[in-house]
C-alpha cells in the first residue's frame, strides 16, 4: 500500500507535466486540424531556456528560491512563446491554404531543425542543473517503505494547478477565449462575426508555447537534465495523452495527460521500467482501434 | 438604398450565397469593385469588412455549437460594452433566447438556431445586415416567425438589410425591392410587388413553389 501511494504521488508529477504539454497539441489541433509535431521541441526549448535564466539568476547573486522561480517562469513562458509565435509565421502560415498534409510534413522538418539549432548553439551534451529544491514530507514511515511527498512535486503540483486555472480562466471566461473557441468551432463563421482569424491562431500557439515552456521548467527541475532530445519522446507522449483524452477537448488534455503520467509510473514500479514507453505507447494503439474520439472527445456530428 | 430590404432570389446555384460571401471579402472579387458607403471594400479582409459595420448570417445558421447563447451573443458583440448596451434590446426581439440564455446552443431546435443567428448578427448594431436563406429548414408557423422579425429589425432599426431566399414568395412582399439572379447575372429587378407580379417570376419561382 505505501509502495502503491508513493507510485501516485510520482505518476501524478510525471502527469501534471505531460498535461500542461497535451494541451497544446490540442489546441493547436483544435483550431487548425494539425498536429504540431513541433511541440515537443518548442517544450525543450523552454526547458534551456529556464536553465539559462537560471544560471543568470545565480550568476546575479539572486538565490531567493519564490523569486527565482517566478522570475525564471514568467522569462521562459514569454522568450518561448517568440518561438511559438515565430514558427506558425515561418512553418505553418504560408502553408495554411495548401493540402492537408503540407503543414504536418513542415512541422515534422520544424522539429528535426529545431533540435539541430539546439545542438548546435547548446552543444550535445547533456546539461546538468544542481538540486534548487530539496526535502520533502515524509507521510508513511513504517520502518519498511517511507513514503514522500517531496517539495519539488508539492510545487511541480501546485504550479500545474494554478497555471491550469489560470489557462482556463482565459480560455472559458474572457473574449479572447471566446474567440480562440469560436475559432476552432466554425473558422469561416469566426471571421464572418469580424473576429481575425490569423491573430487568434498565433495566440493559440503562443499560449501552447507558454504551457510548453511551464512543462520545461518543471521538468528540468524534477529531473535535473536538458539535452536537446528530451523533446522528442516527451512530446510524442504528450501528444498520446492528447488523443487519449480526446484531441480537441482542453479537460481532456489533461486528464490524458495524467492518465499517461500514471501508466508509466505504475507500469515501472510493477512490472519493469525497460518496457515504460512500450506501455504509454500501447495505450494510443488501444484508443485508436477502440475509441479513436478519446475519453473527452466529442465526434463529429453535423445537424442538418 | 439604406434602410431598405432588397431581396435577391435565384434557383439553385445561381450565385446568390457567393454574392453575399464576396461582399464579406471571402472569396475576394476578382474583378470589379464592392463600394459601401462610398467606401471601397474590395480588398478588405472579412474581419476588417465586418468590422466596418456590415454583418452576416450566412446559410446554414452557423452558431458555433458548443457555445452558449450567451457566449455566441458576446462573441457578436465583440466587445464587452457593446454586449453590455445591446444584450436587453435583443432579448426583448428575441424573448426566447433570454430563456436558453445557458444553453449549448447546438443543442437548440432549428427556429431558436436561426433567431440566435440573427441576433448574433444584430448585436453589433450593424449599418447592413447580410440574410442567407433564414427560412431554411423551418416549419411554415417558423418561418413567419422569423419574417416578422425580420421586417421589425428593419423597420424600428432602420438597418438595410440583403436578403437571400429561396422562399421568393415571402421574400418579395417583404422586399422593398428585388433582384433575380440567375447563372450570376442579374436579369431582372424591381420592386417587390412588381416583381411579385411580374408573370416570367410567377412561372419560374412562384407557382407550385411556396
Amino acid at each position: 500500500m505505501e509502495y502503491f501511494i508513493q507510485q501516485l504521488i510520482n505518476g501524478l508529477t510525471l502527469g501534471a507535466i505531460y498535461g500542461l504539454i497535451a494541451i497544446g497539441y490540442s489546441m493547436v489541433y483544435g483550431i487548425i486540424g494539425m498536429i504540431n509535431f513541433a511541440h515537443g521541441e518548442i517544450f525543450m526549448i523552454g526547458a534551456f531556456i529556464s536553465l539559462i535564466v537560471v544560471l543568470l539568476l545565480n550568476s546575479f547573486g539572486l538565490s531567493w528560491l519564490p523569486a527565482v522561480l517566478i522570475i525564471v517562469l514568467v522569462m521562459a513562458m514569454v522568450f518561448t512563446s517568440l518561438y511559438g509565435l515565430a514558427i506558425e509565421r515561418i512553418a505553418y502560415r504560408p502553408l495554411r491554404k495548401s493540402f492537408r498534409l503540407a503543414p504536418l510534413i513542415s512541422a515534422i522538418g520544424m522539429s528535426i531543425f529545431l533540435q539541430n539549432y539546439m545542438q548546435l548553439l547548446q552543444g550535445a551534451r547533456v546539461k546538468p542543473l544542481q538540486p534548487m529544491i530539496t526535502g520533502g514530507f515524509t507521510l508513511i514511515d513504517d520502518g519498511d517503505y517511507t513514503v514522500v511527498l517531496s517539495f519539488l512535486q508539492i510545487i511541480i503540483i501546485i504550479t500545474t494547478t494554478i497555471i491550469v486555472i489560470l489557462f482556463s480562466f482565459i480560455i472559458y471566461k474572457t473574449q479572447l477565449g471566446r474567440e480562440q473557441r469560436a475559432c476552432a468551432q466554425d473558422r469561416v463563421m469566426a471571421e464572418l462575426v469580424g473576429i481575425n482569424v490569423d491573430t487568434t491562431i498565433s495566440v493559440t500557439f503562443i499560449i501552447g508555447a507558454a504551457l510548453a515552456s511551464v512543462a520545461g521548467f518543471l521538468y528540468l527541475l524534477y529531473y535535473g537534465v536538458v539535452d536537446f532530445f528530451i523533446g522528442f519522446l516527451v512530446g510524442i507522449k504528450a501528444f498520446t495523452a492528447a488523443v487519449l483524452g480526446g484531441i480537441g477537448s482542453l479537460p481532456g488534455a489533461l486528464l490524458g495527460g495524467l492518465l499517461i503520467g500514471l501508466i508509466e509510473v505504475f507500469w515501472s514500479a510493477y512490472f519493469s521500467i525497460e518496457y515504460k514507453d512500450v506501455a504509454a505507447f500501447s495505450i494510443l494503439v488501444l484508443v485508436l482501434i477502440f475509441r479513436p474520439t478519446g475519453l473527452l472527445g466529442r465526434p463529429e456530428i453535423e445537424k442538418v | 438604398m439604406e434602410g431598405e430590404i432588397v431581396a435577391l432570389i435565384g434557383s439553385n446555384g445561381a450565385g446568390k450565397s457567393t454574392l453575399l460571401m464576396t461582399i464579406c471579402g471571402n472569396p475576394h472579387a476578382k474583378a470589379g469593385e464592392i463600394l459601401y458607403n462610398n467606401r471601397d471594400i474590395t480588398r478588405l479582409s472579412t474581419y476588417e469588412i465586418i468590422r466596418s459595420g456590415i454583418s452576416h448570417a450566412p446559410e446554414g445558421r452557423r452558431i458555433f455549437p458548443h457555445m452558449t447563447v450567451l457566449e455566441n451573443l458576446q462573441i457578436g458583440a465583440r466587445d464587452k460594452e457593446c454586449f453590455n448596451r445591446e444584450v436587453d434590446r435583443i432579448f426583448t426581439l428575441f424573448p426566447r433566447l433570454k430563456e436558453r440564455m445557458h444553453q449549448q446552443g447546438g443543442t437548440m431546435s432549428g427556429g431558436e438556431q436561426q433567431m440566435l443567428a440573427l441576433a448574433r448578427a444584430l448585436i453589433s448594431r450593424p449599418r447592413l445586415l447580410l440574410l442567407d436563406e433564414p427560412s431554411l429548414g423551418l416549419a411554415p408557423l417558423l418561418v413567419k416567425q422569423i419574417f416578422k422579425a425580420i421586417r421589425e429589425i428593419n423597420e424600428t432599426e432602420k438597418i438595410s438589410i440583403l436578403l437571400v431566399e429561396q422562399n421568393a414568395y415571402h421574400a418579395l412582399h417583404l422586399a422593398h425591392r428585388g433582384f433575380v439572379l440567375v447563372n450570376g447575372i442579374i436579369t431582372l429587378t424591381g420592386t417587390g410587388e412588381e416583381l411579385l407580379n411580374n408573370p416570367e417570376i410567377r412561372a419560374a419561382y412562384l407557382e407550385g413553389g411556396r
